[in-house]
């Protein structure tokens, strides 16, 4: 197995390759405005690193969000051309459980919550019985309408960094973004396990701004 | 002929993912996704909602332009893409696609401009541009009139709306004719039930101290909105029929003669139009009629040609390589304002090989032409 992960769901621009055993290489660089100039820069150092080509991949793992949708859209359509071009097939994975599973291998037990920023002074997140078990749907909230639901449960991520009001307890040395490294290992378990990944939809979780326009506006001067 | 440049090119600018397919000047495949009926209900473009119908579309379009086609992804000489201009977060799904299918077949990357494809997509139409070719862009997004002496290095721009594109007047004064959206091919409809005499509207920006190549439709809209207010206040009909053909008649009466006008001031003999309002009935005769009495070659694609598609970025981008210019870089960006000025955006590095682009040809012929201004072809 050659699997090559990406997600532009959070600041992070990161990608990864992993041979069905460990990741051969990563690449990450986080800048919330560029992911469309950074993402194929990243896939092409690190297939380089790895001392492979894209011809060689033979499974492709996208995070699918929940994030803010223009950089979400970027890893999205990356992973289907990719899919499409090389004939293999295309995963998805939520980035929150790729970001778990990362604060997992840093050592963190259950249960936690996973909180990035979805702008707009919300979160998106997601409750955690372990690094590999989501027990919540993930969701899009404002910090202080979940507190009782998180109160008393450490929490990882640049969304629990932001409002320490309601995320109090976040253990150092956790991941703040999503690490490509880390989305590969989790998808290529569940693969090497026979286990079916979701497909590589976007989690939007929010409906487009779009209002029907209210009644047409009369010109002439009162 | 076998070795024109077999090229792809991808259009993600507005609402419509367009993938088409051309060798050199023939058209093989123009495949369009719209996402037009899920605007409609806001009476315009939302951006959110046509990029993520874009980021649905993209593959599949890609797919059925080449079974279209019936080319191999393999054969391909180049992958085009709209870079912009166009709404931001539109663009990036196409720009975002066409790097990775480029890069994924080892094929040399072409960011190009989308006013100058929607001149360029005439090839496919009348063969080669004429060089130099007058242009006049007229959508929902575009009122521009461009001079394009080379359409893959020169084109300058002449004149633009100072407020609203033709396309956006037409969608305004059907909504305030209760006639849906997009308000183009209904109005055009209407209005050859009408008389384009019956109601004197105001001609914008046509006064002898006024702009010569520039456009204004705002002070058009807002008379015509007044026109039909005063009726209905009136309790009196609204002849819908003949406030159509009078408000189309005065758009193309100023789109023509602006058009025709900057032909014979730069000495220019072929007048090209494109955009989804050259789709327009009334637009194509009265351009004829004036082209004709001027002396000038009217060329206008036909009506699926002129509206946003993938094979006009195709068209634009088989150019580019017929003439050895450079290919983008891997960070090309998607450019919501994209000058028009820039027809493509070169790789600035385009000496290294480090980013590991294929690149095919060499730029040393990207900047040949002097941008001299006046009167090269008078
Ligand atoms: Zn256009």
């Amino acid at each position: 197995m050659l699997l090559l992960a990406l997600d532009t769901a959070t600041p992070a621009v990161t990608v990864a390759l992993h041979d069905g055993s460990a990741v051969i290489a990563e690449s990450s660089e986080v800048d919330a405005r560029r992911h469309g100039e950074l993402l194929l820069p990243a896939v092409h150092r690190t297939l380089k690193e790895a001392g492979t080509e894209l011809g060689a991949v033979t499974e492709i793992v996208v995070g699918t969000g929940p994030g803010p949708y223009t950089g979400l859209r970027v890893g999205l359509v990356t992973a289907a051309t990719f899919g499409a071009a090389l004939g293999v097939p295309v995963h998805g994975l939520c980035t929150l459980d790729g970001i778990a599973y990362a604060a997992g291998e840093a050592g963190l037990e259950g249960p936690f919550v996973v909180a990035t920023d979805a702008r707009r002074k919300e979160v998106y997140w997601a409750r955690y019985d372990d690094a590999r078990t989501r027990v919540t749907e993930p969701a899009v909230d404002h910090p202080a309408d979940l507190a009782e639901r998180v109160a008393g449960l450490p929490a990882v991520g640049a969304g629990a960094l932001l409002y320490p009001a309601v995320f109090a307890d976040v253990p150092p040395g956790m991941p703040e973004y999503q690490s490509a490294g880390a989305l590969a290992s989790l998808a290529a378990g569940k693969l090497v396990r026979g286990e079916e990944l979701p497909p590589p939809r976007p989690l939007y979780l929010r409906r487009p701004d779009a209002k029907v326009p209210a009644n047409y506006k009369v010109v002439t001067p009162k | 002929m076998a070795d024109e440049p077999l090229v792809l090119g991808i259009e993600t600018s507005c609402d419509e993912t367009g993938v088409g397919i051309v060798r050199g000047h023939t058209l093989l495949a123009d495949a369009v996704a719209s996402s037009v009926d899920e605007h409609a209900r806001f009476g315009g473009v939302v951006p959110e909602v046509a990029s993520r119908a874009h980021l649905e579309a993209m593959v599949p379009t890609i797919q059925r332009a080449l079974k279209e086609a019936g080319v191999a992804a393999s054969d391909l000489d180049g992958i085009a893409v709209t870079a912009g201009p166009g709404l931001a977060g539109a663009l990036l799904v196409g720009v975002s696609a066409a790097k990775a299918y480029a890069y994924a077949l080892g094929k040399p990357l072409y960011g190009v401009n989308h006013l100058a494809s929607h001149i360029c997509v005439d090839q496919l139409e009348h063969g080669p541009l004429p060089e130099p070719t007058m242009a006049l862009l007229v959508s929902g997004g575009h009122s521009s009139l461009l001079l394009a002496p080379d359409i893959t290095a020169d084109v300058r721009p002449l004149g633009s709306t100072i407020d609203d594109a033709a396309g956006e007047a037409f969608d305004k004064i059907a909504r305030v004719l209760n006639l849906g959206f997009p308000g183009g091919p209904v109005i055009d409809r209407i209005a050859r039930e009408g008389n384009p005499d019956a109601i004197a509207f105001p001609r914008g920006l046509t006064g002898p101290r006024d702009a010569a190549y520039d456009f204004s439709f705002s002070g058009l809209k807002t008379a015509v909105a007044r026109w039909i207010e005063a009726k209905r206040a009136a309790g009196e009909e609204v002849p819908v029929a003949d406030v159509s053909a009078s408000f189309q008649e005065a758009v193309v009466d100023v789109l023509t003669r602006k058009a025709v006008r900057a032909c014979k001031d730069e000495g220019v003999e072929h007048l090209m139009i494109g955009g989804g309002v050259a789709a327009n009935s009334r637009l194509r005769a009265m351009a004829e009629r004036r082209c004709e009495d001027a002396g000038i070659t009217l060329r206008v694609p036909r009506p699926k040609l002129c509206t946003d598609n993938g094979a006009m970025v195709a068209a634009l981008g088989a150019e580019m390589v017929a003439r050895g210019r450079s290919a983008s870089a891997w960070d090309l960006s998607a450019d919501s304002s994209l000058p028009v000025t820039d027809p493509h955006v070169p790789d600035p590095d385009a000496d290294g090989d480090a980013d590991g682009h294929p690149h095919s040809h060499t730029h040393s012929h990207d900047h040949v032409h002097e941008l001299s201004r006046k009167n090269l072809y008078a």
